[in-house]
């Protein structure tokens, strides 16, 4: 297998492209990220691990901003992650003044798969290692939407996911748990997700909640707590509730 | 034909452009819009080649979006007239943009601004600057009423006096004005000044 995992746009004799396999182990090592989509809400957490004493936090945003209505979070190599950012950014741009509409959700993840995958049929390079997770209100019709990208330059449409560390244990909460919410229940929802792989606390999480008149909004570390505290509480009443015998059988 | 001028005040500048699309002899419409606003905080006033006006003006806002994408914070308003300039400036030695600016902006640790930025990329950062045929009179108007930190209405006072002025004394006058201002609160449309009204399309 050794032979065939060099130049990526080689395939193994059984079928794999080994460099974006390993894409993917770098992905599975990066921070958890998860996404939840709601009827009028959309959010984006990302674990935060824990900062350097001396860094300047603020400086470390994970959740950015690609246009007015559009934000994205990723897992993976984060420097290759600027780029991406960069380039899909100036495709927010481009597509508003060629066509005088801004870009709805399936279009721009469209381009960034795309971009995804000419780097794992070109001589030279390596896939970007990070997989992308992508919210936003589509302009006029209002819908929101969540995408996931990855290495291969796949891409699908989700009601809740999640990327990076412990993924699939993520995912498993929210394939038991998911149910359609609005507001401040997205953010719970998509909070407990995180909470099961991260450690509990407003320093370990980044949440960013995008609605559609308002943009998208960076939760402060005060509020993250609030909720996170919110949450503890009914997982202890869940729990007391279940120890304490039946009232009426 | 085409008049855009502008002006700064007490904490607020205003640009004011006139709303014809002309082409040859015929007017298209009168309710023309050439001031672009750049960002939340910037007024793009244009003249000139009615494609590259548009054209152009469109590139700059949607670069000066991306920055602000890129950078967390809007550029200033001089950060945004230099670099105007300079696009201008390396389009001019192969297919320059036949396009007059005012750009006025608010920015919150230097108050209003105003740059006149024609289509040879020069740059000057004014109080009060003019473009087109109506400038001999607007700037005219203006050296004799201007004066540093006025109100609005006294702005736009001499605004109107500037209007009636092209009115009355260009052979080829635009029959229509819009006004634009920025202030700490943004960029907005102030008002119209319409002598001629589109008139409404009857539904059939």
């Amino acid at each position: 297998m050794a032979r065939y995992d060099r130049a990526i746009t080689v395939f193994s004799p059984d079928g794999h492209l080994f460099q974006v396999e390993y894409a993917l182990e770098a992905v599975r090592k990066g921070n958890a990220a998860v996404g939840v989509r709601g009827t009028d809400t959309i959010v984006l957490a990302v674990e935060k691990k824990s900062t350097p004493k001396l860094q300047d936090s603020r400086s470390v945003r994970k959740i950015v901003n690609l246009d007015n209505h559009i934000a994205l979070a990723c897992a993976g190599l984060k420097a290759d992650a600027r780029v991406l950012i960069n380039r899909a950014r100036i495709e927010c741009q481009s597509h508003k003044l060629t066509v005088e509409d801004p870009v709805t959700v399936e279009y721009i993840t469209r381009y960034i798969a795309g971009l995804q995958q000419k780097y794992t049929q070109s001589g030279g390079v390596r896939p970007f290692g990070l997989s992308t997770l992508i919210i936003g209100f589509d302009p006029y019709s209002g819908v929101p939407s969540l995408y996931q990208t990855d290495p291969s330059g796949t891409f699908s449409a989700w009601k809740a996911n999640a990327t990076g560390r412990n993924s699939n244990s993520i995912r498993e909460f929210l394939e038991k748990n998911y149910k359609e919410t609005s507001g401040q229940e997205t953010v719970k929802l998509a909070m407990r997700a995180l909470l099961e792989v991260v450690e509990s606390g407003g320093k370990n999480l980044e949440v960013a909640v995008m609605t559609k008149d308002h943009g998208l909004r960076q939760l402060e570390e005060a509020e993250i707590d609030a909720i996170v505290a919110e949450i503890d509480a009914e997982k202890a009443a869940a729990e007391a509730a279940k120890k304490a015998p039946p009232k009426e059988t | 034909m085409e008049s855009v001028f502008g002006l700064v005040g007490k904490d607020f500048a205003i640009v004011v452009a006139d709303s014809s699309a002309v082409h040859s002899i015929l007017l298209h419409k009168t309710n023309e819009d050439k001031i672009m606003l750049l960002d939340s905080h910037k007024l793009m006033g244009a003249s000139g080649e009615t494609g590259d006006r548009a054209q152009f003006t469109e590139y700059i806002q949607k670069n000066v979006a991306l920055y602000q994408f890129r950078n967390g914070i809007p550029l200033t308003t001089a950060a945004a007239a230099n670099f105007t300039r300079g696009e201008l400036a390396t389009a001019l030695r192969k297919n320059p943009y036949m396009v007059n600016i005012i750009l006025a902006g608010y920015d919150k640790e230097t108050g209003p601004s105003l740059y006149f930025i024609d289509y040879i990329a020069s740059l000057h950062k004014l109080d009060k600057a003019a473009f087109g045929y109506g400038s001999y009179f607007a700037l005219s108007m203006m050296d004799r009423h201007y004066q540093r930190d006025m109100t609005v209405e006294e702005a736009v006072n001499l605004v109107d006096k500037v209007i009636m002025e092209i009115r009355s004394r260009l052979v080829v006058a635009p029959p229509n004005f819009v006004i634009k201002i920025v202030d700490k609160d943004g960029a907005r449309e102030y008002a119209w000044r319409e002598s001629i009204k589109d008139a409404p399309v009857i539904a059939s």
